[in-house]
């Protein structure tokens, strides 16, 4: 059976639950070689985990150099991994980042790129893929027709299925352009990790907009009554009352849970992007005509400083 | 200083956005210079505002796409870039992210004189294909350091510093000029042209430029030498409204709690 790349993504060896997503699409496509790179050794843990989503072999680029630069020196160590392995196929998580390797690594190896999948499906043996496009509006299938398919899959596309295997662990050496040595990372802040589950992993996305009128509290505090991911509009980010990080939406983070709750959201098209294929929408808004009712399978018209309250309120009190 | 922004005429999101037949992006319906794009246009002013030569610092704008693409150059040269470089060709139609790149990376050198720029500045991505791929794949084809991302940039002594928010961590990103830079929408607020701005740009060259004046190969380029097909495009069926209730007496709070119970949240 052929190999399948995947990309792992990891913040100081913890995996994201997107590779592990990766890896069960990738066993359909041929046999999952995990790719992870970290100045520090892989640990035992990870490899157990990749093993344990299909894994067969686990190649380590323990380089400092994918640390130090941005973004090139990863693809290039995939370029060199593509040329090694020959895989069908190379699988990459779709983040901001996810698709500037891939970009690289598409013109690198003449590749064709297909970025932001929602869905990969197998016919005669290849990967057609699910996109959609305008704001969610449409659905488009794609495929590759040259070079070693590089694809980028967003989260929550299928739930991870174990299906354990002993991967070999490879250590591989790469060699760095000077061109991957050309962008430097002078400084490093890593994000804070928050006692919430992740915004794009979530099951639950509780969101604010500006209807809070500054107050996220609300908000907050359904959000832990549900145990979900706290979400923003654009709006209530460019006023500093929810940072970059939550913002849902076309030039923020694409949701996709089984239930998100917009809260004082007028569901503008920008923001209906990156969240309409959440399984249930709820809609707190205080005008009748707010396009965000649209899509909403229930919506309440009040006002969510009311609405949220009494709610969280009510999930407390059963829970005693 | 030779600087090149990067601009695309998309189709307007607030109106109807749909395929050809050939499924590719209906470019025939009304369409602007990607917002995405004008903080790109915003950075480089800003990179000429504060130039201690400004009138050293050439801002030139490059658009590739249909004859109304020419909208969005005027558009930035009415918010103050100099001059503007319209690549049209019928070989054009249907080009991927890949036959872009290729294309733009040629664009960008004719643009500054055969040269390589000492900045190309992108968007963060196009509002239509949105794919985020091209100043990536920009940077790779003129063999530049990529600084993308970017929602404070600063440019001095020909190094430029870049502050770069990623999932895991926000980062600072610094490189030698010339480089690729991509901005987001937090790197500040874009111009809008005065009126003053607005008839001086009538007076602005713009460049129209083929394939064959950029010295590319049309057969590496469009539909049939793209690097992936789309083989069906199909509107999705859109949401239909559920159930609105009004708040009154605490309808509404009650509505809620029911949906999460009968939905198993709670
Ligand atoms: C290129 C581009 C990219 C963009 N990307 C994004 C993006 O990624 N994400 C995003 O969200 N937006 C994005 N936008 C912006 C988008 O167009 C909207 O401006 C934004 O989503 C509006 O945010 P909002 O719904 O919070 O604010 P508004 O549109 O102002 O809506 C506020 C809503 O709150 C309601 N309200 C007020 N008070 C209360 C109350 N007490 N209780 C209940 N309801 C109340 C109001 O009725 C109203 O419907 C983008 C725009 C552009 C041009
Ligand atoms: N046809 C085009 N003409 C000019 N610039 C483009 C074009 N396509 C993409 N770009 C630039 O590349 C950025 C990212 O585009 P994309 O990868 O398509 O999301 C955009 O914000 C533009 O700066």
């Amino acid at each position: 059976m052929p190999e399948v790349l995947v990309l792992v993504d990891h913040l100081d060896g913890v995996v994201r639950r997107s590779t592990l997503e990766l890896l069960t699409i990738a066993r359909r496509l041929g046999e999952p070689s995990a790719v992870y790179a970290s100045p520090d050794p892989l640990p035992d843990e990870t490899v157990r985990l990749l093993g344990e989503h299909g894994a067969r072999a686990v190649y380590v680029v323990q380089d400092e150099t994918v640390e130090q630069f941005s973004v090139a020196p990863l693809a290039e160590a995939l370029e060199q991994l593509v040329r090694s392995t020959t895989p069908t196929v190379v699988l990459i998580g779709s983040t901001p980042e996810g698709k500037e390797v891939a970009a690289r690594l598409a013109v690198r190896t003449d590749s064709g790129l297909l970025t932001d999948a929602v869905g990969v499906d197998v016919v005669d043996g290849a990967a057609v893929t699910t996109h959609s496009a305008f704001g969610g509006g449409y659905e488009v299938r794609a495929r590759v027709t040259r070079g070693t398919p590089v694809i980028t899959v967003k989260p929550n596309t299928v739930e991870p299925v174990a299906e354990p295997a002993h991967p070999e662990v490879r250590p591989v050496t790469t060699t760095f352009s000077d061109a991957a040595r050309s962008a430097r990372v002078v400084a490093r802040q890593p994000r804070e990790r928050s006692a919430r589950p992740e915004l794009t992993e979530a099951s639950v996305v509780v969101s604010g907009g500006r209807g809070t009128g500054g107050d996220f509290a609300p908000v907050e505090a359904l959000a832990d009554a549900l145990g979900a991911a706290v979400g923003a509009s654009k709006a209530a980010v460019d006023s500093g009352w929810a940072p970059h990080s939550f913002q849902v939406g076309q030039t923020g983070k694409t949701v996709s849970p089984q239930l998100y709750v917009a809260a004082g959201i007028s569901g503008a098209i920008q923001h209906r992007a990156g969240m309409q294929t959440s399984r249930a929408i709820v809609a707190v808004n205080r005008d009748p005509d707010a396009p965000i009712f649209e899509l909403a399978d229930l919506g309440v018209v009040g006002d969510l400083h009311t609405v949220l309250p009494a709610v969280t309120e009510e999930i407390r009190r059963r829970e005693r | 200083m030779q600087v090149v922004a990067c601009i695309k005429h998309v189709p307007d999101a607030t109106a109807d956005r749909r395929f050809t037949p050939e499924r590719t992006v209906d470019r025939s319906v009304d369409g602007l210079l990607s917002e995405l794009d004008e903080y790109a246009v915003e950075q480089a002013l800003r990179l000429k505002d504060r130039a201690p030569a400004p009138d050293d610092v050439v801002v030139a704008v490059v658009s590739m796409g249909p004859a109304r693409a020419v909208e969005a150059i005027r558009k930035a040269l009415q918010m103050g870039a100099d001059r503007g470089v319209h690549v049209i060709d019928d070989a054009l139609a249907g080009s991927d992210a890949l036959a872009t790149s290729l294309v733009l990376a040629a664009a960008a050198r004719w643009a500054a004189g055969g040269e390589v720029p000492d900045l190309v500045v992108c968007g963060m991505a196009s509002t239509d294909a949105g794919m985020g791929v091209v100043p990536a794949m920009l940077a790779e084809r003129l063999g530049l350091p990529q600084v993308t991302l970017a929602s404070l940039v600063e440019v001095r002594d020909g190094e430029i510093r870049a502050r770069r928010d990623g999932d895991h961590a926000r980062e600072v990103i610094g490189a030698t000029l010339p480089a690729v830079l991509s901005v987001t929408d937090q790197s500040g607020e874009a111009r809008y042209p005065s009126f003053k701005a607005i008839v001086a740009a009538k007076k602005k060259p713009v460049d129209v430029v083929s394939l064959a004046d950029l010295d590319v190969d049309a057969t590496l380029v469009g539909a049939a030498a793209s690097w992936s097909v789309v083989d069906d495009v199909a509107p999705r069926p859109p949401r239909s409204a559920g159930v609105v209730v009004r708040d009154v007496d605490g309808a509404g709070v009650d509505a809620l709690v029911g949906f999460l119970t009968s939905n198993r949240f709670i």
